[in-house]
C-alpha cells in the first residue's frame, strides 16, 4: 500500500451487534460520511467481527438492530469491508462464515489500512 | 496545528470527559488552534444544561462553555445521539412537544457530517471514549 492515504475514512468497529449502541453509532457515522460522498472503508476488529454473522434478529429490547444497516452498505457504496484475521481466529470463525464479502487482514494489513486512510474513527 | 476532539464518554461516569477537557486546555495553552469538540455517543451528556455536580467537583459543562468563550472552540453535538438521550435545545423541544430544553448555546446540535468534515479539515482529530 502507498505511503500517502488514498481513501477518506476508515471506521473501526470493535463491538458486537448487541449489548451497546457502539456498532449502530459507528455504522451511522460511516453511512453519513458515504452519503456526503466520502470514500469509506469499514474495519471489523475484536468482537466487532460478530456483527457480520448471519441469522441475527433485532431481539427483545425493541431496538432495530444493525442487521438491516449492514444490508444497506452496498447501496451507500461502502464496499471495502476489512476484518481482522486474528479476531476471526479468536472467535473460531472463517471468512466464509461472514454474511458479506470481506477482506481478511493480518496485523501488518491492519497497520497498512490505518496508513491508507486520511481519517480514522473508532467505535 | 489545527486540532479537533471527538468525545464519546459520559461525564462523571468515565474519565474520558475529564481527560478530553485537560487535553483541550493543553492544546490551546500550547498555542494550537482547537477548532471544535464534537460530542457523540454518551459524550452528548456533556452538553446537559441542567448538570449540577457537587461544588467541590469540576463542573464539566461550565468548563466546555469557558473553552468556547475564551478560545472560540465550537461545541458541536450530534443531534441523533442527543435526542435519543433527552438532550435538546429550545427549538427541538418545541418541535417534540417537550416542556423544557436541556441544551443551550454555545452548544449546537449538528449532524455527523460535521464530524467527518472536522476530521478531514483538521491536522488531528483526537478521540476520547470510555
Amino acid at each position: 500500500m502507498s505511503e500517502t492515504p488514498t481513501a477518506d475514512l476508515l471506521v473501526i468497529l470493535r463491538h458486537g451487534p448487541h449489548g451497546t449502541s457502539w456498532l449502530r453509532e459507528g455504522l451511522d457515522a460511516a453511512l453519513v460520511a458515504a452519503a456526503f460522498g466520502r470514500e469509506v472503508s469499514l474495519l471489523f476488529m475484536g468482537e466487532g467481527v460478530t456483527a457480520l454473522l448471519p441469522g441475527q434478529g433485532p431481539g427483545a429490547l425493541g431496538q432495530k438492530g444493525s442487521s438491516a444497516t449492514l444490508e444497506m452498505l452496498e447501496m451507500y457504496d461502502i464496499r471495502t469491508l476489512l476484518v481482522e484475521e486474528q479476531a476471526l481466529a479468536d472467535f473460531g470463525l472463517q471468512v466464509d462464515d461472514m454474511r458479506l464479502t470481506v477482506i481478511p487482514l493480518s496485523t501488518t494489513g491492519v497497520a497498512d489500512a490505518l496508513k491508507d486512510h486520511r481519517l480514522i474513527l473508532t467505535f | 496545528m489545527r486540532y479537533a476532539l471527538l468525545l464519546m464518554g459520559a461525564p462523571y461516569s468515565h474519565q474520558a470527559s475529564h481527560s478530553a477537557l485537560r487535553f483541550a486546555q493543553a492544546v490551546v495553552a500550547r498555542g494550537h488552534r482547537l477548532e471544535a469538540v464534537f460530542f457523540y455517543h454518551d459524550g452528548v451528556q456533556n452538553a446537559a444544561r441542567l448538570a449540577a455536580p457537587p461544588q467541590d467537583e469540576p463542573h464539566l459543562v461550565d468548563a466546555w462553555v469557558s473553552l468556547h468563550r475564551e478560545h472560540d472552540v465550537a461545541l458541536q453535538v450530534c443531534i441523533a445521539a442527543a435526542l435519543r438521550r433527552g438532550l435538546m435545545d429550545r427549538r427541538e423541544a418545541e418541535r417534540h412537544g417537550k416542556s423544557g430544553h436541556s441544551l443551550a448555546a454555545p452548544f449546537e446540535l449538528t449532524g455527523l457530517g460535521q464530524l467527518v468534515d472536522l476530521g478531514l479539515r483538521c491536522d488531528r482529530l483526537v478521540t476520547f471514549g470510555p
